[in-house]
């Protein structure tokens, strides 16, 4: 039974009002859910929200926030958000453009209206990487977050050592709202302990999207204790480590619904307890490289033509970070000299926060990849392709979260980069 | 017949037909085409889920183990409820995950006249023997009977 303080409880009684009592009701029955004892007061500087979106068929959303911003519950910290679902610089026809703006997506300026009404940060900040130093919404190790967006989650939980439950879309913005969030799973030292270990023995550095998908696949929402990537990653967590856990966490909590992961010796709570981590009876998970190529060669073909000619190709799901940004501009230049293209052969975007691109444009990287025909992007290419139209579109992505929600197939990145810059089948 | 015993999440008396999936519920790729297109009866348009694509879960008793998928599988649910699109209940044989106690709980808290009785912890047993189209009956205290 939930133990609420005397302020939380004058809340939930209504002394503050009857549509503040229903959030806080809210969360304490979901709490309940999960065996809370107990509200804690939600310590990070901003909120995360995961729906971008005006998507007309979310109609109730839209009226439940009015209801907030009527009442005048507004969040009390300002919050990001994912990314926007339209974007004019991605590619899309006659008919896409239509339906995605007059029917799909035809409230999205009212619902922006609403976000920075109830605390949107700034105006762009719409990414799913709102941590990247560049956005600004990078918590501190043992902030209380009121977080949703599930790969936004785990990296904060994992690589930041945030505390913040997988909660869903509307639940992140009522924690905020009321200040608390019920005490239970993650938050908890109990919650973070793993119950696999995770022994990774491949022969080579494995590929961050395939290594989280079959980790994801089998450890469903439990925490594992990863043994062996730091011979890969090395123990320091530095932009290319944070990039590589940032892709790897995705597909873990796209693939699975991992919330929490722990690295040896690279991941904060990992360098500090070590194997204290681990519970007593947990299970073992052995990776090599036969076992990612099983995971691979699983992957169902969802293309009605399967050997259709790609029109498409999305990087950056989740949003890519600067680095990778510059790393892959090089990769696509050196690439297309090899194989004397100048230009990409499919259709390419790479998608990053607006403040990640607006720092890309001053690099002197920007324009090489502007020059290699590569189109950069704020979109969320999971809204672009969720949707009939684009379902039927023979999209190519190095993204494993894209893959689970989508028609758009998978390649490692190297079979990528040889597809858009070489063309051909791999 | 055979009965269960659940957890009660959110309660009510129904009864209704089952639809079954053995694998977790991918909440926004089930219903974002049921409620994009208007369609009342809540067709299943999950590729990925071979029990229920191409099935309606309006008005049936949807048979589980758990949701998975995008975060926003609790407002999906909520405004499937809302726009009476929702199943008749939600049996889950595992303990329920936190998106679908999202909705259920959205739905029982700010929504008048919408009844979805959830009911979870039904045990794996239950999602063996339960089969599209049988009867299902679940009672306010968690019980929930099955008849073939």
């Amino acid at each position: 039974m939930m133990q609420l303080t005397k302020e939380q409880q004058e809340i939930y009684d209504g002394k503050q009002g009857e549509t503040l009592a229903k959030v806080m009701k809210t969360l304490v029955k979901y709490g309940e859910v999960f065996g809370a004892e107990k509200m804690v007061p939600v310590t990070g500087k901003h909120n995360h929200l995961v729906t971008s979106f005006g998507l007309k068929a979310l109609g109730p959303v839209y009226d439940l926030m009015n209801r907030l911003i009527e009442a005048g519950n507004l969040s009390k910290q300002t919050f990001s958000a994912d990314p926007r679902p339209l974007d004019k610089n991605v590619p899309a026809n006659f008919l896409q453009n239509f339906i995605f703006n007059h029917f799909m997506y035809s409230r999205q300026d009212f619902y922006e209206d609403q976000l920075n009404k109830l605390g949107l940060m700034e105006k762009d900040a719409f990414t799913c990487t709102c941590y990247m130093d560049e956005v600004g919404n990078k918590p501190q190790k043992g902030d209380v977050l009121s977080w949703a967006e599930s790969s936004a989650v785990v990296y904060a939980n994992s690589v930041l050592g945030a505390r913040c439950n997988r909660n869903s879309g509307i639940m992140d913005i009522m924690g905020s709202v009321v200040g608390y969030v019920p005490y239970f799973g993650l938050l908890t030292d109990e919650g973070r302990k793993a119950s696999w270990i995770i022994e990774i023995k491949t022969t080579k550095k494995p590929e961050a999207q395939l290594l989280g998908s079959a980790i994801g696949m089998k450890v469903m929402e439990d925490v594992p204790y990863v043994v062996g990537l730091d011979k890969w990653l090395g123990t320091e967590l530095n932009d290319e480590a944070c990039t590589y856990l940032k892709d790897f966490g995705a597909a873990t909590a796209s693939n699975g619904a991992v919330g929490l992961y722990h690295i040896e010796n690279l991941t904060p709570e990992a360098v500090e307890s070590g194997k204290a981590l681990v519970n007593e009876n947990a299970r073992t998970y052995v990776i090599d490289d036969a076992e990612l190529e099983r995971v691979y060669k699983n992957y169902p073909v969802v293309w009605k033509n399967p050997d259709a000619k790609p029109k498409l190709c999305f990087m950056g799901c989740p949003h890519m970070s600067l680095q990778q940004l510059k790393d892959w501009t090089d990769k696509v230049e050196k690439s297309l000299k090899e194989a004397g293209n100048k230009k990409v052969l499919i259709p390419t975007v790479f998608t990053a926060a607006p403040a990640v691109l607006k720092a890309f444009e001053q690099t002197e990287y920007a324009p090489r990849l502007k020059a290699t025909g590569v189109i950069t992007s704020y979109i969320c290419p999971l809204m672009y392709m969720n949707n009939p139209l684009s379902g039927k579109m023979p999209v190519i992505t190095s993204s494993n979260k894209l893959r689970t929600y989508t028609t758009a197939k998978y390649y490692t990145d190297d079979e990528i980069l040889q597809q858009i810059t070489k063309g051909g089948n791999v | 017949m055979k009965t269960f015993q659940g957890r009660v999440i959110a309660s009510g008396n129904v009864t209704a037909q089952a639809v079954v999936s053995h694998e977790g519920l991918n909440t926004l790729a089930s219903f974002q085409k049921a409620l994009q297109f208007g369609d009342k009866t809540a067709t299943c348009g999950d590729q990925n889920n071979p029990d229920l694509y191409g099935k309606q879960m309006a008005g049936k008793a949807l048979c589980l183990p758990q949701t998975i998928g995008s975060t926003t599988g609790g407002l999906v649910l909520y405004c499937a409820c809302s726009m009476n699109r929702q199943p008749a209940c939600m049996l889950f044989s595992k303990p329920i995950d936190s998106l679908a106690a999202a909705g259920a709980i959205l739905a029982d808290v700010w929504l008048e006249n919408v009844s979805m009785p959830v009911i979870d912890s039904l045990g794996d047993d239950f999602l063996q023997y339960v089969k599209d189209g049988m009867q299902i009956t679940v009672d306010e205290n968690g019980t929930v009977t099955v008849s073939d």
